[in-house]
């Protein structure tokens, strides 16, 4: 470690233990990066005065269905450290639950095909559709597709359009983002920046056949996108999904939805393909008793999701013959390397942490770069990828660590404290830089904002650890108290605390510390008895 | 050069620390730096069966299953068939599976369709009649009964069986009657989820289709069957 | 009872009039308080920046700190947020730098150190704040639980309720209590604009209510609070700025020795009651 500003070096301690990812277990691919550092993005987003009205409305309102159905339930703790419990399982049992899972699928008549990563992914799902879906009279493929967060991350509608492939979302708010030429901002409502009337106004200009009257009534707006999707749902004969959970000892799977639409995906096409991340296995049939229950209060404040489907492999005479699942790593064996970041992988997509989050509420979710916005991505994006390499390196810091997330997470990931350990990933990184860099670089980040940061962090420490050396810096404090004097609060201070006086005063500073009036009236030698009155007289002012 | 299925285990493997079966990364819970305890079996100290009585139990079902605007009725057996007449009244054609009038249903004195307008043009499918996705496009309804329904959450489970069904027949047809016997009514999940073979097709239908994608407010009537009807059949 | 004072970096430095009414307040019930000397900080500003290696010593420091000071029977600390630091992170600081020594000694100091509410109600049972320390304070205030508190310490409504008994005082509910006002520590720096975005909504909840003064627990959150109060220029309804108040300030006032004149105005330094 290096000296900084002369202050002694906090160097020669003990080795500070980090996550130790082995290098030979590669990072994601696909849509799980940030486009731009989260500060720069979010601050154009906050200017945005109707899609702050649009988030405000919207997790306000799920917020409070959360909280009523939640409260309904006298046993939630207990299901939500259950829940807990069965994932910690599943991730130390990773391997041997696939290999079982993988087996049960196969013997019940299906495909089971692995991916290294979202390029492998993407390649097996087009060569399925490829051997499956008919060329039609407009020289393309088609295939129908269920609202599927795994497909989402590894970009699939994007790779197979210019591969002679129309991928058709059929969820109403998936629908709303690719008919609108937009990013999904949210995992579970990714249409939650749009409210009414500019879904009103997308449909108006998007669907082919839609009655010109259209209203933004939201019960006509559904029948629009029924009307629009029928014949789809009626006639393609491929379909492709996620799935909430695969069932390890049985090779079942299952999809919870609201509309019918992932029944119909799951029931009438004669192919189906399941893009599946490979954590998202459970032991066995029961364990479902308390996801059943912990999912759909989370997400999207209902007692029970209007339809949940389970299927396992091919039934002879009921729903696709032809049935494949795509086992998904793209990054997860990345996480799961990832001692401390481990738990990430519990996550089972039910948004109720971002739709608390009073960051994601302001900024919305494109900010966050990745398919998973809000406090779950912003730890596990990092944690798909690796902070190293820059990316996804300012994630971790975009979080006022209120803990709301945690609370309200219903298989209790420690999202405060997998974000702090990422912060420490990120400053470890760039202090291996820092000490391999030139001294012209080392100038130029000093002079930076999160040079000076670290700096003084550095000197921190090194006064920090012993409160006699606060007590010498602290002399600096009658001088100081000089700041602000008149108005008695400062308005402008220069460099890395300008960032705190763009919008705040800081308070002007005390006379004495109060290390320094213990000091003087209750130290080592007292001068007699406890001088109250003086200690009146310095809390004035 | 390895197969992706043997590279992903020995990415896997590598990430537990794995040594001859051993994990030797059992992960570190973030907040405490301490080991996980990945030997800790799962507290289920949960609620894995009910506190009310079997009327109230009746009672909550039917509370839920109006609140997600789905119809309730109640019958006695012998009402059966006319509650479903009236409730299919004014449809063109209705599908129903071969096993309806089996199961406990069987103690029914009539089949369950015994009352309907003679009008209707009634599918009771078996492997031969089964109809086109075209044709059931084309059914004004269907009626089913189910396997077992959960009071807590006003859910109602479909397993494929005989008396229930291949999935495509309870979804695309606008118009879903659904029968509910007596005794498959428990109160909680844990408790409804028991009875079920999920290597079975299983569907759980809470109320008919609906959305909560335009601005969270829930907006019923979407793919899925736009009217559920559900019969709650007393004494079976 | 002979009881340390953790009164933490922030307060030490610079509301260091709130350590001395928490020494008050102690002092009133008839408790003896000590300071152990070479304390410094709970190593939060650096565990949240992730410069660990950082944290360490300043961990190592502050379980020395208190060890060092002999026969006390329970600490305190005028902070929610650096209370929950002692038991949630330092612990987890030692063991990454392999010191599990440090690690159980700093959760020993953990579970005898609470904040000031936590003490006064679970410790040292105070349920009525006008009878048992005379807290006079007869001015419109209202009231941020601060989140480390609520979600880390789970202090349910100890605060509130002890400010509820306070003769006098006109508590007024603050609408979104439970939302975070974008402190954050150096989230505050880095992310100023989501921030900034966070503390003006909080701002204009506490507006809202018509008090002119926000309580709370933490010195941290209320100079954020009190900061953007201040650079708003927010007036309460009786015409005063609108700024912030430490709760061991509150409950330190008396008839005898009150804060504020009745039916005065606070002056505020950057927004919060000096």
């Amino acid at each position: 470690m290096t000296t900084f500003l002369g202050m002694p070096a906090v160097g020669g301690g003990p080795a500070i233990r980090h996550a130790r990812v082995p290098g030979s277990i590669p990072g994601a691919l696909g849509n799980v990066f940030e486009s731009e550092h989260f500060p720069d993005y979010a601050e154009r987003e906050l200017g945005n005065a109707q899609l702050r009205r649009n988030l405000g409305h919207a997790t306000s309102t799920i917020r409070a269905k959360r909280a009523n159905v939640v409260a309904e339930l006298p046993d939630w703790e207990e299901l939500r450290s259950a829940g807990a419990a069965i994932k910690q399982t599943v991730m130390a049992n990773l391997p041997e639950l696939l290999e079982q899972f993988a087996e049960a699928f196969e013997a019940a008549g299906g495909h089971v095909h692995w991916a290294r990563d979202a390029d492998e992914a993407n390649r097996i799902v087009e060569e399925l559709i490829e051997a499956h879906a008919p060329v039609l009279d407009t020289g393309r493929r088609e295939v129908v597709k269920i609202k599927s967060m795994a497909t989402q991350e590894i970009g699939l509608n994007e790779y197979l359009e210019p591969r002679g492939i129309d991928a058709f979302e059929t969820d109403l708010a998936e629908l709303i983002v690719q008919l609108g030429d937009d990013k999904p901002s949210h995992i579970l409502v990714p249409a939650i920046h749009k409210n009414r009337t500019e879904i009103r106004d997308i449909f108006l200009e998007q669907m082919p056949d839609v009655d010109p009257g259209l209203t933004d009534d939201p019960p006509k707006l559904a029948e629009a996108a029924r009307r629009h999707l029928r014949n789809k749902f009626l006639t393609t004969k491929v379909a492709v999904s996620g799935a909430n959970f695969g069932i390890a000892s049985t090779g079942t799977l299952g999809v919870v939805e609201s509309e019918g639409n992932g029944r119909m995906c799951l029931t009438l096409p004669e192919t189906l393909i399941t893009v599946m991340g490979i954590e998202k296995l459970l032991p066995a049939p029961e364990d479902l008793e308390v996801f059943l229950q912990l999912l759909p209060r989370s997400s999207t404040g209902e007692r029970m999701n209007p339809y949940t489907s389970f299927w396992t492999g091919v039934t002879p005479g009921d729903g696709p013959q032809n049935v494949h699942v795509v086992l998904l790593d793209n990054g997860r064996s990345r996480a799961l390397a990832d001692e401390y970041g481990r738990s990430a992988l519990h996550c089972i997509r039910c948004s109720a942490c971002m739709n608390v989050c009073p960051v994601y509420e302001r900024t919305g979710g494109h900010a966050y770069g990745s398919t998973y916005p809000g406090p779950i991505g912003a730890i596990l994006s990092p944690l798909l990828t690796g902070v190293e390499a820059e990316e996804n390196d300012s994630l971790p810091y975009a979080s006022s660590l209120c803990g709301a997330c945690y609370s309200a997470c219903p298989v209790k990931i420690d999202i405060p404290s997998i974000l702090v350990h990422l912060r420490g990933e990120d400053h470890l990184a760039k202090e291996e830089a820092a000490a391999e860099a030139g001294p012209a670089q080392r100038v130029r980040r000093l002079a930076s904002a999160e040079g000076q940061l670290d700096a003084g962090l550095k000197a921190a420490s090194w006064a920090m650890a012993d409160g006699r050396r606060i007590a010498l810096a602290e002399r600096a404090l009658p001088l100081a108290s000089l700041l602000g004097a008149r108005s008695g609060r400062i308005r402008r201070m220069p460099g890395v605390v300008g960032a705190w006086t763009s919008s705040r005063d800081v308070p002007r500073l005390p006379a004495q510390s109060f290390r320094t009036w213990w000091g003087k009236n209750r130290g080592a030698a007292p001068s007699s008895g406890h001088d109250r009155s003086a200690a009146a007289k310095e809390g004035d002012r | 050069m390895a197969s992706a299925r043997e590279e992903i285990m020995g990415r896997l493997h590598e990430a537990l620390g794995r040594e001859d079966g051993v994990t030797t990364r059992p992960g570190i819970v973030p907040g405490t730096g301490r080991p996980v305890d990945i030997a800790a079996p799962v507290p289920r100290d949960y609620r894995r069966t009910g506190a009310l009585d079997h009327e109230s139990v009746i009672a909550q079902l039917v509370d839920r299953l109006v609140d997600y605007r789905a119809n309730v009725v109640e019958a006695q057996p012998a009402e059966v068939p006319g509650v479903v007449a009236e409730k299919l009244a004014g449809a063109a054609s209705v599908v129903a599976p071969l096993g309806l009038d089996g199961g406990v249903l069987s103690a029914l004195d009539e089949p369950v369709l015994s009352a309907l307008d003679p009008a209707v043009h009634i599918t009771v499918e078996d492997e031969t009649t089964a109809l086109t996705v075209d044709e059931l496009d084309r059914t004004s309804a269907v009626i089913t009964s189910s396997r077992v329904s959960c009071a807590q959450t006003g859910t109602i489970f479909l397993d494929g069986a005989d008396d229930c069904g291949r999935r495509a027949i309870s979804l695309v047809p606008d118009h879903h009657v659904c029968l509910v016997p007596e005794s498959s009514i428990v109160e909680i999940v844990p408790e409804a989820w028991a009875r079920i073979d999920p290597t079975r097709t299983v569907t759980m239908i809470s109320g008919p289709s609906a959305t909560s994608d335009i601005e969270l407010e829930r907006v019923e009537g979407v793919h899925g069957p736009r009217t559920l009807d559900v019969v709650i059949v007393r004494g079976v | 009872m002979r009881i340390a004072l953790f009164a933490t970096c922030i307060v030490d430095a610079m509301y260091p009039e709130v350590a001395r009414d928490t020494v008050t307040i102690l002092e009133r019930l008839g408790h003896e308080v000590v300071f152990p000397e070479r304390q410094a900080c709970c190593g939060q500003m650096h565990i949240n920046s992730g410069d660990f290696a950082g944290a360490h010593p300043v961990v190592a420091g502050h379980v020395r700190a208190f060890e060092e000071e002999p026969g006390w029977d329970v600490a305190v600390a005028p902070s929610g947020s650096c209370v929950a630091s002692l038991g949630h992170q330092q612990p987890m600081i030692a063991r990454r730098a392999g010191d599990e020594d440090l690690a159980a000694r700093a959760e020993d100091l953990a579970s005898r150190t609470y904040e000031l509410a936590q003490l006064l109600t679970d410790v040292l049972g105070v349920t009525d704040a006008a009878a048992q320390l005379g807290s006079y304070f007869p001015h419109p205030v209202t009231y941020h639980p601060s989140c480390h508190g609520m979600r880390l310490l789970n202090l349910g409504d100890r605060q509130r309720e002890l400010l509820s008994t306070v003769e006098g005082i006109d508590l007024r509910e603050l609408p979104q209590a439970d939302q975070c006002c974008g402190f954050g520590g150096t989230f505050s720096m880095k992310n100023r604009q989501v921030s900034s975005a966070m503390l003006e909504d909080k701002a204009a909840n506490i507006v809202s209510t018509g008090a002119s003064l926000c309580a709370g627990g933490d010195a941290s959150c209320l100079m954020h609070i009190g900061g953007g109060l201040s650079r708003s220029g927010a007036v309460s309804p009786r015409g005063g700025a609108v700024g912030t108040v430490h709760l061991a300030r509150v409950l330190a006032s008396t008839r005898e020795k009150p804060l504020l004149p009745p039916r005065s105005e606070p002056i505020l330094s950057g927004g919060s009651l000096r």
